[in-house]
């Protein structure tokens, strides 16, 4: 029997950039960044060190009516919004509900109402607690909302692995296809964390950065003078589909998904393992799962979150894994200009790898001004870089708290 | 200070669309919250909640399986506002 094979129908997204995929892609060809000021209260009263954060362009209250604002956790807001645009962008297929599935991770999951309905109880008491309050603040919200959505039946999952969510969503979403469970699986990641609260944690790590004096030059992933990521939030989200099955009803194919390579560091809860060891694992699982070799590599979107320790471990880690010919791969680093969406991460940015393919394009970072020595890549700054004309295939990173590794594979079809 | 009927049902219908979009002109006496409204238990209990909030009264959790219809609830709140 031959394998099946996995393709991209449709994309959908929400993010710093846009409320769209379309505009997203466009904020990042045009080098936008996406950093917006905290609200003043917040800075003001909790003290934070921080005092911004890449926070959505459009509100989904614009998008989604008040009893959905009301009964759906940001979180699973913005999952609901880009799994809506995906499937519309997928040409609405037709689908046995029993043949279409979900798959949706988050890092921190429905932080929102969890806080905000702790604060609802200590001030006001437990007949003011809202009802929904539990099926709103799991993390599987998302995963669940978007299966009512969609009447999705053959199954609805949630990937948890910090940063490393959303990337692994979507290998969940590629096994499911791969292993004749689903035809079609809506997958991806979402991240609703810009909360005082989680902010507070961050802050407190020196995760994030404090440049709140040029909040747009904030993120600058393998510059010198990088310190630290920038919060981010949103969901991206993309329809996978069984090849034939998207070739029978002739619906666009914008790449091949072609594997998910995965690990763990067992070195420490937060820190990178510095060799590199456990994440050149996972690149070279997925290059080799996806039946290729090196040289079929012309492209990393890598994980590249503008942490001093952590870009240069994925540098490390990249060397280790490709070694020489890591010098034909260019790297693309997009959060300079997102920002950091934890748990939609790893989806965002494999949409960005879809694209990439599909239009031949890696895209330039932004606020690289002064490249770091120690970062031996060839990292894509000013204009954006053309890839090559024949069958291509690019290499997308995620990385998460926890020690969790998730490389992908996309290819030209 | 006791409201009229139609206040409260008035009152009622902004709670119900808040938490369900019903349209308020829809939230009628004679509707059923179940049958008519499709109004689960759980969107149930935070209508009921909001009620107490805005009507000032206490509607015990014993007293809400007998609140079936709209006009039901509207009687139940005029009666037992001080």
């Amino acid at each position: 029997m031959t394998e099946r094979r996995v393709v991209v129908t449709g994309l959908g997204a929400t993010t710093p950039l846009g409320g769209t995929i379309a505009e997203t892609w466009e904020g990042i060809l045009a080098g936008r960044s996406g950093a917006k000021p905290l609200p003043e209260e917040w800075v003001e009263r909790y003290e934070l060190p921080v005092h911004f954060a890449c926070t959505l362009a459009q509100k989904p209250d614009e998008v989604l009516t008040k009893v959905e604002i009301r009964r759906m956790d940001p979180s699973a807001q913005y999952a609901v919004i880009a799994a809506r645009a995906a499937m519309e962008d997928a040409g609405s297929p037709e689908i046995d509900p029993l043949r279409l599935g979900v798959a949706i991770g988050t890092g921190i999951g429905g932080v929102w109402t969890l806080l905000d309905q702790w604060d609802i109880l200590r001030e006001k008491g437990v007949r003011r607690v809202f009802p929904l309050s539990v099926p709103m603040l799991m993390p599987n919200t998302s995963a669940g909302n978007v299966s009512l959505q969609l009447g999705a039946r053959a199954g609805a999952h949630t990937t948890v692995s910090a940063c490393a969510s959303g990337a692994e969503s979507m290998g969940t979403g590629f096994d499911m296809i791969r292993g004749g469970r689903a035809d079609i699986v809506v997958a991806g990641g979402t991240e609703a964390a810009i909360h005082p609260l989680p902010f507070a944690g961050f802050a407190q790590m020196q995760a994030l950065s404090t440049r709140n004096d040029d909040i747009d030059a904030a993120s600058r992933p393998y510059d010198t003078g990088r310190d630290g990521f920038v919060m981010a939030e949103g969901a991206g989200v993309m329809v996978l589909e069984e090849y034939e099955h998207a070739k029978a009803r002739g619906a666009r194919i914008y790449a091949e998904f072609a594997s998910i390579g995965m690990s763990a560091d067992s070195h420490h809860i937060t820190a990178p393992e510095p060799e590199g060891a456990g994440a050149s694992r996972a690149m070279l699982e997925a290059v080799e799962r996806a039946g290729l070799s090196n040289a079929d590599i012309v492209h990393i979107n890598a994980h590249a979150t503008s942490t001093p320790v952590g870009d240069i471990a994925e540098a490390n880690a990249i060397r280790r894994a490709f070694g020489a010919d890591a010098d034909a791969m260019c790297v693309s680093a997009t959060k300079s200009m997102t920002g950091h969406l934890l748990g939609a991460a790893g989806a965002l940015e494999g949409l960005f790898s879809v694209l990439s393919v599909h239009h031949r394009l890696a895209p330039a970072a932004i606020n690289i001004d002064d490249p770091d020595p120690k970062i031996d890549l060839d990292v894509v700054t000013g204009d954006h870089r053309t890839l090559p004309d024949g069958d291509i295939a690019a290499l997308n990173n995620s990385f998460g708290f926890g020690g969790h590794n998730v490389a992908l594979v996309v290819k030209s079809v | 200070m006791a409201q009229s009927e139609q206040e409260i049902l008035a009152g009622l219908a902004e709670i119900v669309n808040e938490e369900t979009g019903l349209e308020p002109s829809e939230v009628q006496s004679d509707k059923s919250f179940t049958d008519d409204l499709d109004i689960d238990s759980l969107s149930m209990m935070t209508i009921v909640v909001n009620a107490e909030e805005k009507f000032g009264v206490r509607i015990p959790d014993d007293e809400v399986k007998n609140l079936s219809t709209v006009g039901d609830a509207v009687g139940f709140i005029a009666k037992n506002q001080a």
